[in-house]
């Protein structure tokens, strides 16, 4: 027998119970527990920019599109950065003039070290736990443009912003196929006498710009 | 089949471990500390939560779903990993697991000595002492998790689930840096010292071919897996090398996708109380141009089929790992996780390492507890860990009663006794009489400080109250004899 027949053989034989149909059993699990939202879209946005200041988050608010740019601009200047990565897909008209944008097209890490930056979309936000969920695909980025930089800055658009974690779960349940991650704040460590440390590999600094 | 669950057999019992940790002063310093931190803000956490107790609700159901179709679901997951260009392979214990590694890294990074592997804090790696496996073969796991990385680089051992130094102050921590990493003017400042594992690790990740994760969670549905962490390096060792290796126990798949809404609302808070830890890296197989192209799974037994035998014994294998219920034990706070002698230590390493090992070497961990009811009341999945730790004491004393040695032993025999006296009343008031004669001698300012034999375990460190002059049952009796002439004289004072 192969280990995979053997557990197989051991978990049917442990559970000793007649098989039924798990796909019926797992839709009669009740969930009673919170599921949609019951802020005001102000309020709702509100509590998620409260959530991103407790993580020491940096937040900047436009409404325009138009606005992006110059807020882009102030997220770097504030870093004293002047370059930054970007998907090749990011629209370009929201990209400010100055500063220099290295396109990833499949960059080696070697060429992504040493860039301090780096802008990205997302695809949904939580405001009560104060999460950004990108879903590592076009404008997102890879996954490794968003992790080696020292500062992310990412666009949230307001309509992306859900208030409960179930609810941005539905909205992305369809995407699994790429690879997903959810980031609360910067990257932090809590391992030395529980002291919070801010910035361990991750970007030590995530700037949030809200638009729409 | 041989289980191992980390160091477990050559650890000392969990009375004797105690004992020599209790003595510890600084270690219980900072045992308190840690635990008393996370378990303020948990409290905190879960308080805001208007639907608490209906997640831990959800959390119990889909897990208790989950296990009672164990087979359908890891089935249905190995199936949807595979479509999705990983490749499952399964591990009936330890060794198998260990082995399936070893080739895996033999085979994409060849036979060098000293290949260097990077690795994110993984709990089922410690169970299968994954480290040691691979250094026997020659290979150089580099742990990356901060307090991993503290208990690799100082020679030590985890002491929690989730926060495996926190046995350790700044200034230990220091100093196994200073030594460790070659920086003699490293400071005691946390900042610094989290500055100092970033700049160690960082070539490490980027030379680093192969990556070792665990896994918090397998989804059935879509064959994807996540990794949930605080410090970064957990996407750094699932995103940078060219090869990933995850190391899941069976227990850890869900359903699907949707399931992971109750998980990822409870776990964080309970874990380290946060509303929501800094990442969550969930993947599906291999994604091209983006992350590892090569990635394998290794499914892990090692003694978790035998949980499921057992109804209230499989209620273990809901667990999530968070740690709350080592937070809460007022076992655990006193004496660390050491004493327990397993890397699963607390309530629930008290009755998952037992069983994983159908009880050889914990047998006294059933018994490292209070019965108070902290754990279950943080459980965020419901497990009622005092249930399940009666239910193991009384299978140790059955086995023991099997053996001659253990039917002829003073507690055996003492517990028959009381069993015989306690089944009738009789029996238990002439008992009852002997005791109160029997006692006087051991009497000290009216508190039994100094029982001999057994009992002494009792009254070495609590005093105990002796048995008074009339007992209820006395009372009562007498109460019942002069019961109408006292009534007769209460109704005629009223008038």
């Amino acid at each position: 027998m192969t280990a995979r027949e053997e557990i197989l053989a051991r978990v049917r034989s442990a559970l000793h119970t007649a098989p039924s149909d798990p796909v019926a059993a797992h839709a009669r699990l009740s969930h009673t527990y919170n599921r949609i939202g019951k802020l005001s879209r102000e309020a709702c946005l509100e509590l998620f920019i409260d959530r991103l200041v407790d993580y020491d988050s940096e937040i900047l608010q436009v409404t325009a599109e138009s606005e992006i740019p110059q807020a882009i601009a102030k997220a770097l200047q504030h870093a004293d950065e002047h370059r930054a990565l970007v998907a090749p897909v990011f629209p370009a008209a929201c990209l400010p003039p100055g500063f220099e944008f290295k396109l990833d097209n499949a960059l080696p890490t070697s060429e992504i070290e040493g860039v301090a930056a780096v802008v990205t979309t997302c695809e949904a936000a939580v405001a009560a736990t104060g999460t950004i969920i990108l879903v590592h695909d076009g404008a997102q980025g890879r996954r490794v443009i968003t992790l080696m930089p020292d500062h992310h800055i990412c666009l949230v658009h307001r309509d992306q912003v859900f208030e409960l974690l179930p609810e941005a779960m539905t909205a992305i349940a369809g995407r699994t196929t790429k690879p997903i991650t959810t980031i609360s704040g910067p990257s932090a460590t809590s391992d030395i006498e529980m002291t919070r440390i801010r910035g361990v590999h991750g970007p030590r600094r995530l700037t949030v710009i809200l638009y729409g | 089949m041989s289980v191992i669950v980390g160091k477990t057999s050559q650890a000392p019992d969990f009375p004797i471990a105690a004992k020599s940790a209790l003595k510890n002063d600084q270690l219980r310093r900072n045992v308190a500390h840690a635990t008393n931190v996370i378990r303020n803000k948990r409290a905190l956490r879960v308080e805001e939560m208007p639907d608490w107790e209906d997640l831990r609700q959800a959390g119990s159901d889909i897990k208790a779903h989950t296990l009672a179709h164990l087979d359908h679901y890891l089935e249905e997951f190995a199936r949807n990993c595979e479509l999705a260009g990983g490749k499952v392979h399964w591990a009936r214990d330890a060794d198998e697991a260990n082995s399936i590694a070893i080739n895996l890294i033999r085979h994409y990074g060849g036979t060098e000595p000293g290949l260097e592997v990077i690795k994110v804090k993984t709990m089922t790696s410690d169970e299968v002492q994954m480290n040691h496996a691979l250094e026997a073969a020659g290979i150089k796991p580099i742990e990356t998790d901060l307090a991993d990385m503290i208990v690799q680089l100082g020679h030590d051992e985890p002491s929690h689930i989730v926060v495996p130094a926190l046995h350790k102050n700044r200034v230990e921590i220091r100093d196994i840096f200073r030594k460790q990493m070659g920086l003699p003017e490293l400071t005691e400042q946390p900042e610094d010292l989290t500055n100092a594992a970033r700049h160690y690790l960082r070539d490490r990740f980027l030379r680093a071919k192969i990556g070792i994760s665990g896994a918090n969670f397998a989804i059935a549905a879509t064959g994807s897996v996540g990794v949930v962490e605080s410090e970064g390096n957990g996407r750094m060792c699932v995103t940078l090398p060219e090869v990933l290796i995850t190391l899941i126990g069976i227990e850890k798949v869900l359903p699907t996708f949707a399931d992971l809404e109750v998980i990822l609302q409870t776990l964080p808070r309970s874990a380290t109380g946060e509303r929501m830890n800094p990442y969550n890296s969930i993947w599906t197989g291999v994604t091209p141009g983006d992350g590892p192209q090569a990635f394998h799974v290794i499914l892990l037994d090692n003694g978790r089929t035998r949980l499921l035998e057992d109804e209230i014994e499989r209620e273990t294998l809901a667990c999530i790992r968070c740690g709350a219920c080592l937070n809460a034990c007022p076992v655990y706070r006193e004496t660390g996780g050491h004493a327990y002698g397993s890397i699963y230590s607390g309530p629930i390493g008290a009755i998952l390492s037992p069983q994983l090992q159908s009880l050889e070497h914990s047998r006294s961990l059933p018994f490292a507890s209070t019965l108070c009811g902290a754990c279950y009341e943080v459980c965020p999945v419901k497990i009622n860990i005092p249930e399940v730790l009666i239910h193991l004491r009384g299978r140790v004393v059955r086995e023991d009663q099997k053996t001659l040695g253990g039917k002829l032993s003073a507690e055996n025999i003492a517990m028959q006794t009381v069993a015989t006296v306690f089944q009738d009343h009789r029996r238990y008031e002439a008992a009852q009489r002997l005791a109160r004669i029997g006692q006087t001698i051991f009497k000290r300012d009216g508190q039994l400080t100094n029982l001999p034999g057994m009992a002494g375990g009792w009254t070495r460190s609590r005093d105990l109250r002796p048995i008074p002059k009339q007992s209820f049952r006395d009372w009562w009796k007498a109460r019942d004899k002069n019961g109408e002439e006292t009534r007769e004289k209460k109704a005629e004072e009223r008038a």
